[in-house]
C-alpha cells in the first residue's frame, strides 16, 4: 500500500452500502495536515455519508481507512473522536442543551466525560468555558441562557466545544447555512487559525462562493464516487460540472410583467426604534428581501402573516386595509408563508408527504369534514410532479427525502391555493444547487396569479430568483433595485451598509420602481 | 436518498412481527385459553370480556384524542367518579328523572374538560401537570355534597332524612340490558363511540389537524390550524366520553359508590399506549386502544377462569404495557 506519510487520514478504495444499494465507492483521498478540504456533491451523492465514515457515525465496509499511519474501522463517534476525527453536524442546534447556560454548553463535552469529579463546580464552568471562548477569541455572554443567543451565536458555541477538544481532522458540514455573511466571514477567521495549528478541515458547503473563500483545494463527489479533484484557486463552473455530470442554465432572465399592485405598505414601523419604510409587491413579479442575518427581513415576513403587529403604518393589501390576526386569518386573505426553518416551522413528525402537503387546505379536500381521499392524492400528485419531487410513492415519510425534495414539498403545499401573496423564508437553505434551480424555476412559473416575495441572506439568491430586490438593514427596508443591470458588488455593499459610489440609496420609497 | 436509509434494514419477519406483533399475541392468548379452558370461547364469556372492557375502553379512545394533540388527560378517572356520582346524586337525591341525571352528568364533564382545556392552552400550564391537578379537584369537588359518602337508594342524607329518589329502570338498563338478550348495552355503546373516534381520527380534516398539531404544533399553527379552538375540542371530548363511562358504570352498579372510579384512569392509559404498537402505528389510534383494552380484558378473564389470583392483574397489565412500549419504541424501525 502506497500511503503519504505525512497525510494525517487516508482512505483507499473506501466503500460503505446500506443494504444491497453502494452509497460510497472507491473513495481514495488524503488529508493533510494545514489544510481545507472543500467537499462538493449534489444532495445525495454520498458526502454525508463519507463524513459519517470519518467521523465513526458508520463504519464502512469496503477498502482501508488509515488514520496517522494505523488502519482503523470506527464503531462509534467516541472512537473517531479519540483518534482525533470530530465532526460538527448540519444541525448544530441538537448538540445544545437547552435551559443550559451558554458557559455549561460549552464545557459539555468535558461534563459528560467519565472520570469527572462527582461534583458541579459553577465557577470552573465559568473559568473553563471563558477559557474555551478566549482561546477562539470568541466573545459569547457566558452566564446567558443558551436559548437568548440568535442561531449563528449558537452555531458557534457548538463549534467553540468542539474546537475544545483540540481535533486533529475537523468535519464541517454546512456550518454558514444560518450565519450572514459577516457572521460567515468571522467563522472563515477562525478557520485560518485552525488552518495555522495544523488543523485538517473537510468543509461541505452548498455556498459555492464560501468555498471559493476557504478552501485549499476542493473534492468532488457524484453518485457516491469521487468526480473530480480542484486546486484553489477554485474553478466554480468546471467543479459544477464535475458535481452535476451537466453544466446548468441560468434561470429564465429578463423582467417579468409587472402586474397590479397586491400589497402596498406606507410608513410601516417594525419597532419603536427602527425608521419607517414604505414597499410594494405586485402581481407576477419575484421580490427577493435580502439583508444581514437580524437585520429584520423574518420580520417585516411575520407581520404580513399575522404573526406579529407593525409598531406602526398601514398595509393593505388589494387596496383593502390589512391586519392579519393570526396565521389562520393571514391564510384565510390569501397570503401564504413557508417559513425559514422546515423541520421546526413546517414538517410534522409522522406525517407523510401527502399529508405534509396539504396540511393547510384540507378544508378543500374534504366534504362534511370528511377527507376525501382522490381528490387529495390527486392534488398531491399533480404538485409531485410539477416540482420534480423524487419519492418512492406519496405516502413515503418526509424524512426519507432529501432537503431539496423536502422543500419542494413545502413549496408545493402553498401552490395548492391561489394565494395573493406568497412569502417564502430562505427557501435555498441546505438545498443542493440542482434542487436550488428547480425550485427557483417553479417559483418563477408559478409566479403570474400573486405577488411573490423571497426572503434570502445569500445575495447570489437574490440576483438569481428576482425581479426586484430589496435591502433590508437595521429593520427597515433601505433600497430597492430592479434586478436587470444590477451589479453584484454594488447589491452587497448596500446590504453591508457601506454606500457605494455608482448607488444612489433612496431612504424612502424606493421600492415602487 | 441512500443517506437516510436506515444502516440496519430490519429483515422483513422483523417487521411484520412488531406489525401484527400485538395483533398475534391476541389471537395467540385467545387460543392459549381456549385450549386450557373450553368455557373460555363460550358465547357468554367473549361478552362477559367485552362488558368488561367496555368502559376502560371509552375512557381510553378518550384520552388517545388528547393524546393525538400531543396531550394527555390523568383527571378521566375522576370524571368518571364524578360523573357516576352526579348522576345518583341526581336521581336518588334530588329524585329527578334519568335523563335531566345523564344531560347534568355529561355537562359536568364538559366543564371539566373547559378546565382543562383553560389550564392548558389559556394558563399555559404543562398537560400532565394541570390534568393531575383537576383530577385532585374533582375527586374532592365529588365527595362534598354527600359528605364523603356513598348515595344509594334509601339512604340518610346529613339533614336526617331519607333519600327520596331511585335509579329508574330505564337508566340502569344503559348497564346491564342486553340486546337480543345476548349484546350488553355497554358493548354497544362502546362499539359506536369506537367506530366514531376512528372515523374521526382517520377520515375527517379535523383529526388530521389534532394529529398535526401533537406532531409539531407550531407547524400547525403556521398551516393555518386554530390550536387553541382543537386543544379545547380534544379536552372536552375526552371528558364528555369519560363522564360516558362513569354513567355507564353507575347504570351497572346501581349505586354511588364513591370508589369505584379509582382505577380506571391508569386502565384506560395502559390501553391507550399499548395501542401505540397495534399495526405499527406508533401514535395514538383509536383501532389500537381497543385492541390494548380488548388484550388486557382477555389476559384478566382468562387468567381468573384459570384460577389466578386476583392479586396478580395489576402485573399482568404492567407486563403487557411494559412490552408494548418495547415494542413501539425500541423496535420499531427508525427513520433515521
Amino acid at each position: 500500500m502506497n500511503l503519504p506519510s505525512t497525510a494525517l487520514v487516508s482512505t483507499r478504495s473506501l466503500g460503505k452500502s446500506f443494504g444491497a444499494s453502494p452509497v460510497l465507492q472507491g473513495i481514495d483521498l488524503d488529508l493533510y495536515p494545514g489544510e481545507v478540504v472543500a467537499l462538493l456533491g449534489a444532495n445525495g451523492a454520498g458526502k454525508s455519508t463519507l463524513v459519517k465514515v470519518l467521523a465513526g457515525s458508520h463504519g464502512h465496509d469496503a477498502g482501508e481507512l488509515w488514520v496517522q499511519g494505523r488502519a482503523v474501522r470506527f464503531t462509534s463517534p467516541h472512537e473517531a473522536r479519540r483518534a482525533g476525527i470530530v465532526a460538527v453536524h448540519q444541525h448544530a442546534e441538537e448538540a445544545l442543551v437547552p435551559g443550559f447556560s451558554v458557559a455549561e454548553n460549552l464545557v459539555l463535552d468535558e461534563l459528560c466525560q467519565p472520570g469527572g469529579t462527582l461534583w458541579s463546580n459553577p465557577k470552573r464552568v465559568q473559568e473553563r468555558a471563558a477559557q474555551i471562548a478566549a482561546d477562539l477569541e470568541l466573545r459569547l455572554p457566558l452566564q446567558a441562557s443558551i436559548d437568548s443567543l440568535g442561531s449563528a451565536e449558537r452555531q458557534l458555541v457548538v463549534l467553540a466545544r468542539t474546537l475544545a477538544l483540540q481535533p486533529k481532522v475537523l468535519v464541517l458540514d454546512e456550518p454558514t447555512a444560518s450565519l450572514s455573511a459577516s457572521e460567515a466571514e468571522r467563522l472563515f477567521g477562525l478557520i485560518d487559525s485552525l488552518r495555522e495549528r495544523g488543523v485538517a478541515i473537510v468543509y461541505i458547503s452548498h455556498r459555492l462562493s464560501d468555498l471559493a473563500r476557504i478552501a485549499d483545494r476542493a473534492i468532488v463527489l457524484r453518485d457516491g464516487r469521487l468526480a473530480g479533484e480542484f486546486p484553489a484557486p477554485l474553478d466554480v463552473p468546471a467543479a459544477l460540472v464535475a458535481m452535476l455530470g451537466s453544466s446548468l442554465a441560468p434561470l429564465v432572465e429578463g423582467a417579468a410583467e409587472q402586474g397590479a399592485e397586491v400589497l402596498r405598505g406606507r410608513g410601516v414601523q417594525l419597532t419603536a426604534r427602527s425608521q419607517p419604510f414604505d414597499f410594494s409587491l405586485h402581481q407576477g413579479e419575484v421580490v427577493a428581501l435580502t439583508g444581514l442575518l437580524g437585520a429584520g427581513k423574518t420580520e417585516i415576513a411575520e407581520v404580513l402573516f399575522g404573526l406579529r403587529r407593525p409598531h406602526a403604518g398601514t398595509l393593505d393589501l388589494d387596496g383593502q386595509p390589512w391586519q392579519p390576526t393570526s396565521p389562520r386569518a393571514a391564510i384565510a386573505g390569501g397570503v401564504f408563508m413557508a417559513a425559514e426553518d422546515r423541520s421546526r416551522d413546517s414538517l410534522v413528525p409522522g406525517f407523510s408527504l401527502a399529508r405534509t402537503l396539504t396540511l393547510p387546505f384540507m378544508q378543500r379536500f374534504s366534504r362534511g369534514g370528511f377527507i376525501r381521499r382522490d381528490a387529495e392524492r390527486a392534488a398531491v400528485a399533480e404538485q409531485v410532479q410539477h416540482l420534480g419531487i423524487k419519492c418512492e410513492g406519496l405516502e413515503v415519510a418526509m424524512d426519507t427525502l432529501s432537503g431539496g425534495n423536502q422543500q419542494k414539498v413545502v413549496l408545493g403545499r402553498w401552490l395548492l391555493g391561489n394565494g395573493r401573496l406568497l412569502i417564502l423564508d430562505e427557501p435555498f437553505q441546505g438545498v443542493d444547487i440542482r434542487a436550488r434551480r428547480e425550485i427557483g424555476a417553479r417559483i418563477r412559473a408559478s409566479a403570474g396569479q400573486r405577488a411573490t416575495l423571497v426572503i434570502c441572506s445569500d445575495p447570489d439568491e437574490a440576483l438569481e430568483i428576482a425581479d426586484r430586490i430589496l435591502v433590508v438593514r437595521d429593520f427597515s427596508v433601505v433600497a430597492g433595485y430592479p434586478r436587470p443591470g444590477l451589479k453584484r458588488d454594488d447589491l452587497v455593499a448596500q446590504i453591508a451598509g457601506i454606500t457605494a459610489p455608482s448607488l444612489t440609496t433612496q431612504r424612502q420609497g424606493v421600492a415602487c420602481a | 436518498m441512500p443517506e437516510s436509509i436506515s444502516s440496519n434494514p430490519p429483515a422483513t419477519w422483523l417487521r411484520l412481527a412488531i406489525h401484527y406483533g400485538l395483533l398475534l399475541v391476541l389471537a395467540l392468548v385467545v387460543v392459549l385459553f381456549a385450549v386450557l379452558e373450553p368455557a373460555f370461547l363460550r358465547v357468554g364469556n367473549l361478552f362477559i370480556i367485552l362488558q368488561s372492557v367496555s368502559i376502560v375502553a371509552l375512557l381510553a379512545l378518550g384520552v388517545t384524542l388528547t393524546m393525538a394533540v400531543g396531550g394527555l388527560d390523568l383527571s378521566i378517572g375522576a370524571v368518571a367518579a364524578m360523573s357516576l356520582m352526579c348522576a345518583s346524586y341526581v336521581m336518588v337525591v334530588l329524585g329527578w328523572g334519568p335523563l335531566p341525571a345523564v344531560l347534568i352528568s355529561l355537562g359536568c364533564g364538559a366543564l371539566v374538560g373547559l378546565l382543562n382545556g383553560f389550564l392548558i392552552v389559556r394558563m399555559g400550564v404543562p398537560d400532565i401537570l394541570a390534568t393531575l391537578g383537576s383530577m385532585f379537584l374533582v375527586i374532592g369537588l365529588q365527595l362534598i355534597p354527600t359528605g364523603g359518602r356513598s348515595i344509594a337508594v334509601g339512604m340518610t342524607l346529613p339533614n336526617g332524612d331519607e333519600a327520596i329518589g331511585s335509579f329508574s329502570s330505564a337508566f340502569l338498563a344503559l348497564g346491564r340490558a342486553r340486546l337480543w338478550d345476548t349484546v350488553p348495552v355497554p358493548v354497544v355503546v362502546m362499539a359506536v363511540i369506537a367506530v366514531l373516534v376512528w372515523a374521526f381520527l382517520e377520515r375527517t380534516r379535523f383529526g388530521r389537524v389534532l394529529y398535526a398539531i401533537g406532531g409539531n404544533e407550531r407547524a400547525a399553527r403556521l398551516a393555518g390550524a386554530p390550536v387553541q379552538r382543537y386543544k379545547f375540542l380534544a379536552y372536552v371530548l375526552s371528558a364528555v366520553l369519560a363522564s360516558l363511562g362513569g354513567l355507564l358504570l353507575a347504570a351497572r352498579l346501581g349505586r354511588g359508590d364513591v370508589s369505584s372510579g379509582n382505577g380506571l384512569v391508569l386502565d384506560a392509559l395502559g390501553a391507550a399506549l399499548i395501542g401505540f404498537a397495534v399495526l405499527g402505528a406508533r401514535k395514538p389510534n383509536a383501532f389500537g386502544t381497543l385492541v390494548g383494552a380488548l388484550l388486557v380484558a382477555t389476559l384478566l378473564n382468562g387468567l381468573t377462569m384459570l384460577n389466578a389470583p386476583y392479586y396478580a392483574q395489576d402485573f399482568v397489565k404492567g407486563t403487557v404495557l411494559v412490552l408494548a412500549l418495547m415494542f413501539t419504541f425500541g423496535l420499531a424501525p427508525k427513520s433515521r
